[in-house]
């Protein structure tokens, strides 16, 4: 089953002067064509302005296709009436933590989103604990959400839209402004979530570290999808990454690097441990 | 003998229920020119030391002394450190204000009371070092990019000619090409101005790559201070305070354990690969 699927996707921001008179059309998004199955861990690569936002944006139906058709869940965002349900399948978790916390008690704030849907008191209450469980923020319900780190804080943020029992979580930067800590603790709880909970993650991001563990790696470069393929498969491309103004793993720019001196390592090394193996054969 | 910290102590909000002791007897010297980094998790006191260098903290116990002269005097004018120790702070590009890039970069050196034709020349000179072109100059600094907008911020920072220059993380949020630009950028700035530069940052990587010097800060304590490869040896005490040394430094110690003879203590790619290929040609022979 898709959980996604754009077929040409064009955005295009429209820049008007005051007389409503086109001054400039920037293509956001050009002929974006993917499938993200069900259960699928994807991460999303691009540097500042590749478009992923604008992806992202349109997942959740904050921005509609200008041309081609984008489903989500097998529903037609451009389709008006189906968007709460577009919005309560794919939900949303931003770069910045503080902008996104709402209420003065943690549990109060992942409530928030299923008390809006609707759904009974009861079972809300339900929900919040298994969403703060779920992210391991369950001990800090009745804490303030200011007095948080700033990976807690985004756990708090996840809660919330787990709360809301989405099929989709999309992430935008979700760790761009958290320590390394904080960072591990939210792709911890994320990576949980995918395989616990079986929700389908978009993980946009700009650290290569946290892509390793993807299913699949889409990179994007000028409002194009130009690259596709698993970690493995994405990272044995070094200069082609580094074109598209992506980076390496540092252990798999110095297993490339080597490899140009004329080392017979294997290509795409994403990890330690898998260096040392390769160099120990090199050995015997 | 630029920067001396000596006995340095400061708690927040003494007497109350939120008293925190963030610094605790800090002894440091900053010299003339060196690049500096500064590393510690979220709360360990990064922050609260910079911002005692330039005066804008004072601190509850201890003084600062910068070029011989105790900060905290009373006839010492804090306003003149200030554009001597310049600090440019998280996400500087918040504090973009201006309709254009250049009468933002301006507003520093006009306010310093500085003849137009002197603000001009610095404006402009700024931004030519923080690599924004003429043409950026009369835009919106709305209209940048997440990159050139700090890099107009740091241009801000750079126009009031500080002896000494502080970031703190200045590169968080970027992507990695924005990144190694912004870091390329100020080790240039440190190379060609001969000023002092202290970095605060979260990426060990960055670090190791660019400074002379590590100070690793811990509970409001200095903890390690010494070349990069001298601190990043310390790797399984850094993980214990919630740091880490660079991943090629954990790359060697894994061959070193798995009984291939590299030295062990490189901190970057460059240096891990070199290593590496020493002992591969020995091994081929």
């Amino acid at each position: 089953m898709k959980m996604i699927e754009a077929k040409k996707l064009i955005f295009e921001y429209i820049r008007r002067d005051e007389e409503g008179n086109v001054e400039s059309i920037d293509k956001a998004l050009d002929e974006i064509s993917l499938d993200i199955e069900k259960g699928d861990f994807v991460a999303i690569l691009g540097h500042n302005g590749s478009g992923k936002s604008t992806l992202a944006k349109q997942i959740n139906a904050i921005l509609m296709p200008t041309e081609g058709t984008l489903y989500v869940n097998g529903m037609d965002t451009k389709e008006e009436d189906k968007l709460w349900d577009i919005r309560q399948s794919a939900g949303m978790v931003f770069q910045n933590p503080d902008n996104q916390i709402i209420a003065t008690v943690v549990e109060e704030d992942v409530g928030f989103g299923p008390e809006n849907l609707g759904v009974p008191t009861e079972e809300i209450w339900k929900r919040v604990e298994k969403s703060l469980r779920a992210v391991g923020m369950y001990e800090y319900r009745d804490h303030s959400p200011n007095k948080l780190s700033g990976g807690q804080k985004q756990r708090v943020a996840i809660a919330g839209i787990m709360a809301m029992k989405p099929q989709c979580i999309v992430l935008d930067e979700p760790t761009a402004m958290l320590d390394p800590d904080g960072r591990k603790e939210v792709i911890r709880t994320i990576r949980e979530l995918n395989k616990e909970e079986k929700v389908t993650v978009l993980l946009i991001t700009h650290y290569m570290e946290e892509v390793i563990h993807a299913d699949k790696v889409i990179v994007m470069d000028d409002g194009k999808v130009v690259m596709q393929g698993t970690p493995r498969e994405i990272f044995s491309r070094v200069e082609e990454l580094k074109r598209y103004r992506m980076d390496v793993p540092q252990i798999t720019e110095l297993a490339y690097e080597l490899k140009q001196k004329g080392m017979p390592l294997p290509d795409g090394i994403l990890t330690i441990e898998e260096f040392t193996e390769a160099m120990k054969r090199l050995e015997q | 003998m630029a920067i001396i910290l000596d006995k340095l102590d400061y708690v927040y909000s003494p007497g109350t229920a939120y008293e925190k002791h963030a610094l605790k007897n800090i002894n440091l010297v900053i010299n003339d020119g060196e690049f500096i980094g500064i590393i510690g998790h979220t709360g360990s006191g990064k922050s609260t030391l910079i911002q005692h260098m330039n005066g804008l903290v004072k601190a509850t116990g201890g003084t600062v002394y910068y070029n011989g002269a105790d900060i905290y005097d009373e006839d010492y004018k804090l306003k003149d450190l200030r554009t001597k120790v310049g600090l440019v702070f998280q996400y500087p590009e918040h504090q973009l204000f201006e309709t254009t890039v250049l009468k933002d970069v301006q507003f520093g050196p006009k306010n310093l009371g500085l003849p137009p034709l002197e603000v001009d020349l610095r404006a402009y000179d700024a931004l030519k070092q923080v690599g924004i072109g003429d043409d950026l100059i009369d835009a919106s600094p709305f209209e940048l990019s997440g990159g050139q907008k700090r890099r107009v911020a740091i241009a801000g920072v750079l126009a009031m000619k500080p002896e000494v220059l502080i970031l703190d993380e200045p590169t968080a949020g970027l992507d990695p090409k924005g990144r190694d630009e912004i870091l390329d950028q100020i080790a240039k700035i440190h190379k060609e101005q001969k000023i002092t530069v202290i970095l605060v940052s979260h990426s060990m990587e960055d670090v190791a790559k660019y400074v002379d010097r590590i100070i690793v800060m811990n509970h409001g304590e200095a903890v390690y201070d010494g070349a990069p490869k001298e601190v990043f040896a310390h790797y399984k005490e850094l993980e214990q305070i919630g740091l880490a040394a660079p991943q090629v430094t954990y790359a060697m110690h894994a061959l070193r354990d798995a009984g291939i003879p590299v030295t062990t203590d490189a901190t970057t790619v460059e240096e891990a690969r070199d290593a590496i290929l020493a002992w591969y040609r020995e091994e081929k022979k």
